[in-house]
């Protein structure tokens, strides 16, 4: 499709107007595309600007850009162990919880992607459904249960709550990804005499292996934006960056500045990661169907 | 795709059943469990049969919270959906451009919830907010924190801010399957750009929005943390939502019994409306 003339910039509303041959140096499309961005960035460049302002600053008055350029909440965050910990708590937490995600739903998308069994349909549906139900409702059996099994303030315990909507999640983007394998690659695989565990290991995990990126990469990231689960699970030693935030309202007032800064943190892995990925995150969104 | 019968797939399967049915089905037996109960405390517990379902659909803050949020749901559909294909329409086709306004278009995707509740907090303030102090400005009598009509506007501008952009990229991802085929075919036939949105760009873009109004349903019916961060549910009720009359009946009040019929009911809604768009989405896929 790239070899038509249409140049880089053209959208595709610009595709449907081309015929009626308007000229202007900027399409409405382009200005309408500008607009949408600037509405999505102005409350993030908000935040941003707020972070390196101090307190007074904040509250004396509206400035676009901060007059008195600080760091000084920065690095509040960072030597303060109490606000560091909480960012090390939801990156460890997160990252059991993609691996564990991963480890389970691997197998079972192969299954769904390849074989016909009892109840698959069924299975498929009621995974659907974890997907779909609100955190809310297993709050309090969340914390009954692991208290029970004594797992309440660690980190496992919140890794396996987010499993709740994450498994379901990982299944269908891999199964997305798998069934765009053709299957002649495992039947060909098997009649060379390979079994079962080497051929996914060696042959079929490397050729999904963008599949498993993105599946990663939603796992991390849905399992980065909750807090109600993770809030109620854990108490001290556990506690995830979200609930250390609410630390910033005082009896003196909310400390802006702080809560900007430990805000402008929090969305740098998101950013960060999301370059590997933007090719396929619609597909991600989409849970493996588009 | 032709599948192969084979029941042996069962095994491949087992680590999910059993990782899912310990952090969904235990605890959904529990929600039953109390539903059921009168409970005082671990000794002094009373099979009560229906009575809390009784109780709960007679309940007028259920009803209240009920027509909130499907309103509300509602709401996010009829801004989102529309927005998003508009967006989807206007981004570059190719090229680094592409790539860039599809990462800017995700990074509200990647904020913890918690985060846009407080984004919005600060940037609607009349003293210390962008958007507040310029409405205040113009001559806006604008304040979330007092107005219910304004708190809904900034709960609703908020939603349309964070998740426009999955319908946006949903519906790229769907517009680029698109071969080029067909424009060249439109453009001999001299369509109209409405032409061409209606019979080309729109029954492809079906699949898609059709996953992306049930992801937006689902997720919207649960909200909790982004109004909880804004409004707190006030101001009086007027955010308060389903997941939020919940939490404050399960944590709050320790109302166990009233709180597990209530998760039951909330639950059975979300069930049956997902299940009519997967049906839906299903024969959808089918049919192509």
């Amino acid at each position: 499709m790239s070899t038509k003339t249409l140049n880089s910039s053209t959208s595709f509303a610009q595709a449907a107007q081309k015929k009626r041959g308007i000229a202007l140096p900027f399409t409405k499309g382009q200005v309408g595309m500008v607009c949408y961005l600037l509405f999505v960035l102005v409350p993030i460049y908000w935040l941003l600007n707020m972070s390196f302002k101090t307190n007074q600053e904040i509250l004396g008055g509206l400035s676009l850009f901060p007059q008195n350029f600080t760091l000084d909440n920065y690095r509040v965050i960072f030597t303060d162990p109490t606000w560091y910990n909480g960012y090390l708590n939801s990156i460890y937490y997160v990252s059991l919880n993609t691996v564990i995600s991963l480890l389970v739903a691997l197998p079972a998308a192969y299954a769904f992607s390849r074989y016909k069994f009892v109840g698959d349909k069924h299975l498929f549906f009621w995974l659907l459904t974890n997907r779909m139900s609100p955190p809310a409702v297993f709050l309090l059996p969340f914390f009954q249960l692991y208290s029970s099994v004594g797992l309440f303030d660690t980190h496992i315990a919140v890794a396996l709550a987010h499993c709740l909507f994450n498994v379901p999640l990982a299944v269908w983007i891999l199964e997305g990804f798998m069934s765009g394998v053709p299957k002649e690659i495992d039947e060909t695989a098997y009649i060379d005499g390979y079994s079962f565990p080497h051929f996914f290991g060696k042959i079929f995990l490397p050729m999904i292996r963008s599949g498993i990126g993105v599946t990663a990469f939603f796992c991390f990231m849905f399992s980065w934006v909750e807090l109600l689960l993770a809030r109620t699970l854990t108490s001290i030693d556990a506690k995830p960056i979200g609930a250390v935030m609410t630390r910033t309202i005082t009896a003196s007032g909310v400390d802006w500045g702080v809560l900007a800064a430990a805000g402008c943190l929090t969305i740098v892995p998101g950013v960060l990661v999301i370059w590997f990925v933007r090719n396929h995150v619609a597909k991600g969104f989409a849970l493996g169907r588009v | 795709m032709n599948k192969v019968e084979n029941n042996k797939a069962w095994f491949l399967v087992l680590p999910v059943f059993l990782l899912v049915a310990f952090s969904a089905v235990v605890p959904l037996m529990t929600v039953v469990n109390y539903s059921v109960q009168d409970i005082f405390d671990a000794s002094n517990r009373y099979f009560v049969g229906v009575e809390w379902f009784k109780e709960v659909l007679r309940d007028p803050r259920l009803h209240d919270s009920l027509i909130r949020q499907f309103i509300f749901s509602f709401c996010v559909l009829l801004i989102e959906v529309p927005l998003g294909i508009c967006v989807a329409l206007m981004m570059p086709k190719e090229g680094r451009w592409s790539a860039l306004c599809l990462i800017l278009l995700a990074i509200p995707l990647l904020i913890p919830w918690n985060v846009v509740g407080t984004i919005w907090q600060i940037f609607g303030r009349a003293d210390i907010g962008l958007m507040g102090y310029s409405l205040n400005a113009i001559g806006i009598d604008y304040n979330y924190a007092g107005n219910s009509g304004d708190a809904w506007a900034t709960v609703l501008l908020m939603d349309v801010w964070h998740w426009t952009s999955l319908i946006a990229l949903l519906c790229y991802s769907g517009l680029r399957a698109i071969p080029d085929a067909y424009y060249q075919a439109a453009r001999i036939d001299r369509a109209s750009g409405w032409a061409i949105f209606r019979y080309i760009q729109l029954p492809k873009l079906q699949s898609v929005l059709l996953i992306g109004i049930l992801l937006r349903f689902m997720d919207s019916f649960m909200i909790y943390t982004e109004p909880f961060v804004l409004t707190g549910g006030g101001p009086g009720n007027s955010t308060t939502f389903l997941s939020q009359t919940l939490t404050t009946m399960a944590i709050g009040q320790f109302d166990l019994g009233r709180a597990g019929a209530f998760s039951l009911i909330y639950f059975l809604i979300i069930l049956l409306v997902s299940w009519l768009l997967y049906t839906a989405m299903t024969h959808v896929e089918k049919g192509e």
